[in-house]
């Protein structure tokens, strides 16, 4: 994306792609085909499996997992309806982890950006060096770390922030918690990207003209970094909505997002209608969101 | 003129800096005060990398844990784990999975996305905006409905699933971060450097070979570490479509609920130590070179 080239750019804006000589017209298609090709067997026909699939029906009196072709609209009635809890708590809590990220993320990227010096680098490492160890370690980590016995849980209820007998883990809390914590270099690595686009004299200009720090920040900094914002925002909310292993392993069945459902329904009641269709709803919800970024952005910025 | 003279006088010497400024005795509070305010982000990066990194402080700390049934509570502090990481049943077949299916992976992603990042950034050619589209979807689909959606195409057509589907579905989805990756540093090649071979005689094959592709490879090399870690931590695409076969990922998670070997931890810790060691020394490298 123009957020990860804005890292590594130093020139303005690339050149334009130079004209083509004549007899050349087929190198770019011939570059383009493998990979091309790949994604559109492997990306673009799967989601028309995931339709076809959608509208199966199960074989009359054939065993469990047997579905044949059909056309039944009304699975996808069905399916919504019943799990729509699910859908409205997987965006809530990735609407939360978000927010969440965000708040946590901007001030460091603004660390990064602004106050960093030649350290700039290192520190980008290090924002994503805990994905280097696996991701799932890491949240049963927390799994541990924010377990009843542990020290941290003890801590925070020798200081009365919540009562004895409450548990952090398995929890909605920990749920999002975990979430957050996983997606933080999405949200921070194109919220820097932004940030240190910006030019510093606009910053200077803000406090000659006799901003405190807060205003400065509020009127100059905030809105030239709006890009960087919403793209985090993108990366984040998009992945977190179909996330589902946090809220295996750090939530109950209480807690379930669609992410789950669509598991268990692939996995443990073999129910391949249901979960193709809720699997596709997800998917056109994500495909409105990323029309109104397209929209607005062109789809020049998105690779 | 003697007044002139003593005013410049006093003022050389106040210019000069001769003159001691008078002492303001500054009380501690304000002054503590003042230094929070202005290291405040400072303070806050320390508690946000602490935040980050206290997982991985963990997962190191418990693998030196002697192991049990699981790996919860600590028990004492051992080497054994660290000399015998293979010791837990199906930890080393899964860890030599997910490097087979890695290296593999990787290496036909950062072939094929190298092509396309090159086809982008330097050809004209028709259906632009849907070859960017194609490219970005995969990256802001949710892993769930690229998982599910390759298990209907696999199931429909009633592929085996194993290795091999594991392996395309990895390809799938590490292209597109290869080529944002690798165009990304094509976009910040100085043009004038191939215009220079041009001048010097160069064909178009041989200032391809001797002055882009050693100026993209750093890109490339990236692209590829990019694809490999992506691939080797994925755990949602890989459930979905690798049937029996164990990766290392998956072998953590189906072991969560029972108790996870400590050797995982070791693998975890491990992976994590090497990974920094790797570009820390780039890094280093790059300093170096940019210096000289």
């Amino acid at each position: 994306m123009a957020i990860v080239s804005a890292t590594h750019t130093g020139a303005p804006a690339p050149a334009p792609p130079p004209p083509t000589r004549r007899g050349r017209r087929w190198t770019p298609y011939l570059l383009l085909l493998p990979g091309m090709a790949w994604l559109a067997v492997f990306f673009v026909v799967p989601l028309v499996t995931l339709f076809s699939t959608s509208l199966q029906v199960p074989v009359p009196g054939g065993e469990i997992g047997q579905f044949q072709p059909a056309f039944r609209l009304a699975n996808y009635a069905d399916a919504i309806s019943e799990y729509a809890p699910q859908f409205i708590r997987s965006f809530l809590y990735a609407g939360i982890a978000t927010v969440v990220a965000l708040l946590i993320s901007y001030p460091l990227a603004y660390l990064i950006a602004f106050k960093a010096g030649r350290a700039r680098n290192l520190l980008l490492v290090l924002v994503v060096a805990p994905f280097f160890c696996s991701f799932i370690l890491r949240t049963v980590a927390w799994r541990a770390i924010l377990a009843d016995e542990g020290w941290v849980t003890h801590t925070i209820k020798a200081l009365h922030l919540i009562p004895q007998q409450q548990s952090l883990t398995a929890s909605a809390f920990a749920v999002v918690a975990g979430i957050t914590y996983n997606f933080l270099p999405f949200m921070t690595l194109p919220l820097y990207a932004s940030l240190e686009r910006i030019d510093p004299r606009l910053i200077e200009a803000g406090a000659d003209l006799y901003g405190s720090p807060f205003t400065v920040l509020r009127k100059v900094t905030f809105p030239l970094s709006m890009p960087g914002v919403v793209a985090g925002t993108l990366l984040t909310f998009i992945p977190a909505a179909g996330d589902y292993v946090n809220a295996s392993l750090l939530g109950t069945t209480r807690t379930q997002m669609i992410g789950n459902v669509i598991e268990s329904r692939f996995f443990r009641i073999v129910d391949y209608p249901t979960s193709a269709v809720l699997s596709f709803v997800l998917m056109a919800i994500i495909l409105v969101l990323v029309s109104f970024y397209i929209r607005r952005a062109g789809t020049e910025e998105l690779v | 003129m003697s007044g002139t003279t003593s005013t410049a006088t006093a003022e050389g010497a106040a210019l000069a800096g001769t003159r001691p400024a008078p002492r303001v005795s500054h009380p501690a509070g304000p002054r503590v005060r003042r230094w929070l305010g202005a290291n405040a982000l400072r303070i806050y990066g320390v508690i946000a990398f602490a935040y980050l990194f206290t997982p991985i402080a963990y997962v190191t700390i418990f693998s030196f844990n002697i192991p049990g049934r699981n790996n919860l509570t600590w028990r004492g502090f051992t080497l054994e784990n660290w000399k015998d990481p293979c010791g837990a049943p199906e930890i080393c077949t899964a860890v030599g999975n997910s490097l087979k299916i890695g290296f593999t992976a990787t290496l036909i992603a950062t072939v094929l996305g190298t092509m396309i990042a090159f086809a982008l950034s330097r050809h004209r050619f028709h259906g632009r905006s849907t070859t960017n589209l194609v490219i970005f979807l995969p990256m802001a689909t949710p892993e769930v409905v690229l998982a599910a959606s390759l298990l209907t195409l696999f199931l429909n057509l009633k592929v085996p699933l194993g290795t091999g589907t594991i392996i395309l579905a990895h390809v799938m989805f590490c292209i597109s971060f290869v080529v944002v990756t690798v165009k990304a540093r094509i976009a910040s090649l100085d043009p004038r450097l191939e215009q220079a071979a041009a001048d010097l005689y160069a064909d178009e094959f041989q200032a391809f070979r001797r002055v882009t592709l050693p100026l993209v490879a750093p890109g490339i090399a990236g692209a590829a570490l990019l694809a490999f870690s992506l691939s080797f931590d994925d755990y949602i695409i890989t459930s979905f479509n690798s049937g029996g076969v164990n990766t290392f990922p998956k072998l953590i998670y189906v072991s969560a609920q029972r108790g996870i070997p400590a050797q995982a931890y070791v693998f975890g810790a491990a992976m994590f130590f090497i990974a920094m060691v790797i570009v820390l020394l780039a890094e280093l490298v790059r300093r170096r070179s940019a210096v000289r």
